[in-house]
Order: C-alpha cells, then structure tokens, then sequence
C-alpha cells in the first residue's frame, strides 16, 4: 500500500528519516533547511521521538551525538553557516565513530553569502571541513523521491560504518516539489541495526573490532560501560599516545570504508553505453542534464550523464573507467569548480576534462547546458 | 598497620603532611609519602581525606 | 565502604595514578563525586558522566560508568542529548571554569535555561591549567596569568548567580578543603530534579598558585579552608570580609520548577493524543 503526495525535498528528507527510524533531533534554524527541522519537530513527538531546538549549531551536532551513544538513530540538518559551526564535532564524530546522519542543504557562500539560492559549495567542505586526517560519507539526492531513499540509505551507512553521513543537499532539491510515492506503512523498511558486542561486559574492549574494522556499539545504560573521546585511543577506548596507536587508528578509520567502496559508492549512469562523451553532474545541477542530453543527441552528439550519488568516498573506480571510455568529460557543478579537480586527479590528463561551473545563484538551463555541451565536446 | 600507601599513586604533595595533626607522615627524599611515626596516628582520616591522589587510605 | 574499595569499585582498573599534577585538587573532587554515587546507591550502568576538555574533563576517562570525554565547551549539548534521548540515565557534567564558563558559555545558560535534569560539577581552578596557566573567565580580577602577566584586568563571573539568573534549580558551591560539604553537595545536586550545578573550587599549585605566589598545595589548600565560609556565617561577615571570602553550601534551591525531560514526556502525550 502506498500513497502519492507532493512533498519538498526537505519534506522527503523527513520522511525518510522516520522510516529509517531515527528518533532523535537536534537543529537550529538555518535557510533553506529549517523545514526539516519544522517538521520533525511535528512529527517525532507523535512517534515517541525527540525533538530539541539547540542553542546553536554547535550544540545541535552535540545533542545528537550524544543520543546516538544511547543507541537512537539522529539527524542533525543544516547550511551554509551552520555546517561550518558542527565541523569540530563532525570529527568527533569521526574518530568516536559515532553513527550520525547530518543533513547540509548548501546555499551559497560563503559567510552569509546569498541564503536563499542553491550552490552545491560545500563539496570540497564536506570532504575536509574538520581538521585532520578524516574519513567520512557524503551523498547527494538528485530528486525528491531519492531525497527519501538516499536519507534511508545514510542511516543503513551511518550504522554499519559508525560513521557520519552528510547527506549533502542543494537549495534546488530542498526545496523543490515533486511527486513521490511513499508505502504506507515504514515498518516494511528494513531498519539498519548498530553491531552489538556477543561478549560479556567485562571482557568488552569499546574499540575492538572483527575483519569488518567496525566496533560493536552497545548503547549507554545497556550494561557495558565505555569510555568515548575524541582523543586518539587504542581498542580500549582510552587515549594512547603511542605513534603506534596513532597510526592504528588512523588506518583503521580510512580502512574500514575504503574497504568497502563497492558497497558504499553508487553512481547513476544515463545514456552512457555508446556515449563518447560524458557531462558528469549530480544533486539539483544533473536535472537540467538530462534534457541536455536528449537534446545534444537529436542534434547527433554521443552524450550521456555520470551522475554520482555518493560524493564522498570520490568514485575513484567509476571516473578511471569513465577516463577510458570517452573522449572528453565535461564537469557540471553549482560552484566555481569543486568536484572537478577530483575528476581531473583521477583522469591524470588520459582525456580532457572541462570545468562547467555555475555560480549565479540559479541552475543552468537545459539550453545552456546543451550550449555548453556543442562548445566543448566539438 | 593502620596506614596504607600506595606509593605509585603518591605524587608527593605534602598535603597529608601537612593535615596530619600528630606529625606521623613525611616526605621522603624521592617526593613519596613516607610514615614516620605510625605509633602516634590517631586515624583521624585527615591524609585519606585529603589526599587527592588516593595514595592513603586508613584501616579501621 | 572504605575509601579504598570506593575506589576500587568505581574508578576503572589499571588507570591511576591519575595526570593531574602533584596537588591539584582536582582528585579530591573526583573522589567526592564517587562517594555521592556511592551514597545514593546508583547502579554504575544507569549513571552517564560527561566531560569536555581541560584538567577537570580528564575525569571521565577514570571513572567506571557510561563516559565521554567530549570537545573544549561541548559537554553539556552531548548531556543534553543523552539525557534527553534516554531519560533513565544519571548524568553527570565534569567541566571546569574554562569549559563552561568560556567556550562552553553559551550551553551552560541554555542548559540552566531549561532545567534538564543533570548535575555540573565545575572545578574551578581559576585558570586554563592544561594549556599552561591563561586566564579564564573565572579568573579573579587582578590574578596574574601566563595571558595576564601584569594582573588580568577582566571581571569575574561568579558562575553561581550566572545559572541561578539563567534558570537553574539548584545551585551550591564547596572547594576541595571541603570534602565532606563537596560530597553531600554533589549527592543532593544528584538527587535533586531538575538542572543542578556545584562550583567546587579547587586548588592549581603548579599554575595558578605559582604565579599568585600562594605557596605551595597545603597552603593552598588552607586557604580554602580560610575563605570559603558557610552561607549563614559569611553574611554575618563584614563588607570588607566579603569581598576576600566567598560563601559556600547550598546558595540557591527550588523544587518546583519543570524538569525539561518530564515536560517533553508530556509533549508527547500531548501529541500522541492529538493535541
């Protein structure tokens, strides 16, 4: 059973956060995404849930943070600005290997910049944003139906990583309106459990870890006392100063994504089998990319889309094969060029890759786009 | 014995010593607590009390 | 229990001798908040303490409950959170007078504010001891400091009028001197429903002291003893007395006011009914 609604990005956002099961809020208001702070404020309450308008953006990560170690699924959701404030506790959530889902829908920048209009800015911030070597997933709906989907799959990444996920919107999508179909009933969506310790109390080591290098994570008050910091620890939780440890740590919170990328990385490809060139663009940009295509291709141009829905891990894989397979790349992002540099590292000059970059406060057009597309790839 | 010491807590402060109102404690050469004269303790509890390393606990 | 095996049964194993410096007092006070968990006979898993950053936020990781050792400033949002997302829990706030009083400012009167049920004990040492000896906010006038060299000439706060205007229910202040009142305190903050803070004043021989020239950790210690005069004795004091002495017990209680969490329960029945 299902309905059909016309919902805004950040509407859908919502929704998939209560179907995935979070039950626990904390946010400040920010433009463009207090609407999702607005309605969970409404809804989590009728669930059982909890909904708490922080003191700032600072204390909104710091409050769900904190719920997370009770073992409650929590979002924290922001821009511009605001992401800027959570970026200390991001790591913190990083090294503690706390499971959050932090929701940016980004605006332009920086400083106050312009609130209300889209950018997606925030790229190369959402990768290195906090200080230090640092792991972390970010991903970037593309829809108000993928808004839902993409918000249930960073809780699913978030608990089995213990790791933030920056769901890294655009004002485009957060506030867009579309039709999505939803089920009626959430209870039919898996819920993501948190790996749980099969040892006894005692013997329990907070960051021990099996081959997956993901540490079981019992929830405060559950019996098993452990210690959390934010400085670097050992397998016991507790600070070790060691270069040994240090370096431990440090492979271990790169290890235990990179290890996985097939699992954590997607990439949407739209008329790529025969295309000889590619527009790579994601998030409210790759919309218009589309219709560019369709319209490049009636006038006889081999174009498709590389669309990434993960941002961060970089689909390092994807782009590589992609350098391959075409005869020039063209980047299309809300910023002056961001995404590109990455695309470029990996490419390594095998094939021009050309910056598209937007930054007028408004998404390109399908026509500008297909402009775009006859200048470059000619 | 009345007087336990755990001298790899003992950071030699001197604050037992100096609270010890019957003079039994020292602080020896190596900056450890050290009893003097335990015949005299009255086990007040003053050291326990105020030692912020728990380096000296009184037997009751 | 002994003060031996209170230790033993709430400190973690393995982890002492602790990394506070030789007379800092901010052992004692540890010890204090073990003794009030012990006299209210709380289960070790239903008790939640969290730190920020600093000498007095080192506490957490030597204590054998549910523990974090959050970010310079941050303790009392991620209280806020855990308390909130599971009201069951004891939590308790170890933070110092940089902590909360400085970077953390913002979230001890919001937390004040709301009256969430949880206890701060605030060790004021009157200086950033961790980082070598700055001046806090909490820092006397006129004190000296690594940042302060010629006296600092920044006023005070006096964190306990500070949450009381900001909304907190209870509110008490001891020092290190102090054990006994420090312990009873802390338990009564504990038991008490509602947002519950206990400044205890304790000793930084090797910073503060040293560069006040107030002698070594005895005589700072003694110098608690001598300033630090209970609530009813200090106004009888003179002006003059006052200004050098400062009152200790509880200042400030109510017993009436909304606790945050038992207000969101009602929210929700609220909500889950329709309303």
């Amino acid at each position: 059973m299902s309905r059909i609604l016309l919902l805004q990005g950040n509407q859908a956002v919502v929704e998939g956060a209560i179907a995935a099961g979070c039950k626990f809020f904390g946010g400040y208001p920010i433009t463009p995404s207090t609407e999702i702070a607005e309605d969970l404020a409404k809804k989590l309450p009728k669930i059982g849930g909890k909904f708490i308008q922080m003191e700032d953006e600072i204390a909104s990560i710091g409050a769900v943070i904190g719920a997370s170690l009770t073992g409650k699924k929590v979002m924290t959701a922001t821009s511009g600005p605001g992401f800027s404030l959570k970026q200390e506790l991001l790591g913190y959530a990083c090294i503690a290997e706390i499971p959050i889902v932090i929701v940016n829908v980004q605006r332009v920048g920086p400083s106050t910049g312009q609130p209300t209009s889209p950018s997606q800015g925030d790229i190369m911030q959402a990768r290195w944003g906090t200080h230090g070597d640092h792991w972390l997933i970010a991903l970037t709906p593309g829809s108000v139906p993928e808004c839902f989907e993409l918000t249930i799959r960073a809780y699913a990444l978030s608990e089995k990583y213990r790791v933030p996920v920056i769901l890294l919107m655009d004002e485009v999508i957060g506030h867009m309106r579309e039709k999505i179909e939803l089920p009626d009933n959430y209870d039919e969506i898996p819920q993501p459990e948190r790996k749980q310790p099969t040892c006894k109390p005692e013997d329990f080591k907070a960051y021990a870890t099996d081959e997956s290098l993901v540490p079981a994570m019992p929830p405060f008050g559950s019996g098993y006392r452990w210690h959390v910091t934010g400085l670097v620890h050992d397998e016991t939780g507790f600070p070790k100063g060691t270069p040994a440890a240090t370096v431990e740590s440090t492979n271990r919170l790169h290890d235990k994504l990179y290890n996985n990328l097939d699992d954590i990385v997607e990439v949407e490809n739209f008329k790529m089998d025969d295309a000889e060139y590619a527009v790579v663009a994601f998030g409210g940009a790759a919309r218009a990319v589309y219709e560019a295509v369709n319209m490049a291709r009636a006038e006889g141009i081999k174009v498709g889309l590389v669309r990434p829905i993960t941002i961060w891990p970089f689909a390092e894989k994807q782009m590589k094969a992609l350098a391959g397979k075409v005869k020039h790349i063209m980047v299309h992002e809300l910023n002056y060029g961001q995404y590109v540099e990455e695309v470029q590292r990996v490419v390594a000059g095998k094939v021009p890759v050309t910056s598209y970059g937007v930054y007028n406060n408004e998404p390109a057009t399908p026509e500008e786009l297909l402009e775009k597309i006859k200048e470059t790839f000619k | 014995m009345s007087l336990k010491i755990h001298l790899n807590r003992c950071k030699g402060c001197g604050i037992c010593v100096a609270f010890c109102p019957k003079q039994v404690l020292a602080v020896s050469e190596v900056e450890k607590v050290e009893i003097v004269d335990e015949s005299k303790c009255i086990k007040c509890g003053q050291c326990e009390l105020r030692c912020p390393d728990y380096a000296i606990f009184v037997e009751k | 229990m002994s003060m031996e095996e209170l230790i033993d049964q709430y400190f973690r194993p393995g982890r002492l001798p602790h990394i506070w410096c030789p007379g800092c007092g901010h052992g004692v006070v540890t010890g204090c908040i073990v003794k009030a968990v012990d006299k209210l006979a709380l289960s070790k898993d239903e008790v939640a303490v969290v730190s920020g950053i600093g000498c007095s936020s080192r506490a957490s990781g030597y204590l054998d409950f549910n523990t974090v050792h959050s970010a310079h400033g941050r303790a009392l949002p991620v209280a806020t959170g855990i308390k909130l997302a599971d009201p069951k829990l004891t939590v308790i706030v170890v933070t110092g007078d940089g902590d909360a009083t400085a970077i953390g400012g913002n979230h001890l009167i919001h937390a004040a504010r709301r009256n969430i049920d949880m206890t701060v004990v605030l060790y004021n040492n009157s200086i950033y001891g961790m980082t070598g000896g700055q001046y806090s906010p909490m820092t006397p006038v006129h004190a000296k400091a690594t940042t302060a060299p010629y006296g600092t000439i920044e006023r005070d706060f006096n964190v306990a009028e500070l949450v009381k205007a900001a909304g907190a229910t209870f509110v008490a202040r001891s020092t290190s001197f102090h054990a006994q009142m420090t312990t009873d305190l802390i338990a009564k903050g504990i038991a008490h429903k509602g947002f519950s803070l206990i400044e205890v004043v304790s000793a930084c021989p090797t910073s503060y002291g040293r560069q006040n020239k107030m002698g070594g950790p005895a005589d700072m210690m003694k110098w608690q003893r001598d300033h630090g005069v209970p609530m009813v004795a200090y106004e009888k004091l003179s002006a003059e007395d006052k200004l050098i002495k400062f009152p200790i017990g509880l200042l400030y209680e109510v017993t009436d006011a909304q606790e945050y969490t038992e207000a969101y329960e009602a929210l929700i029945a609220a909500a889950k009914g329709g309303k």
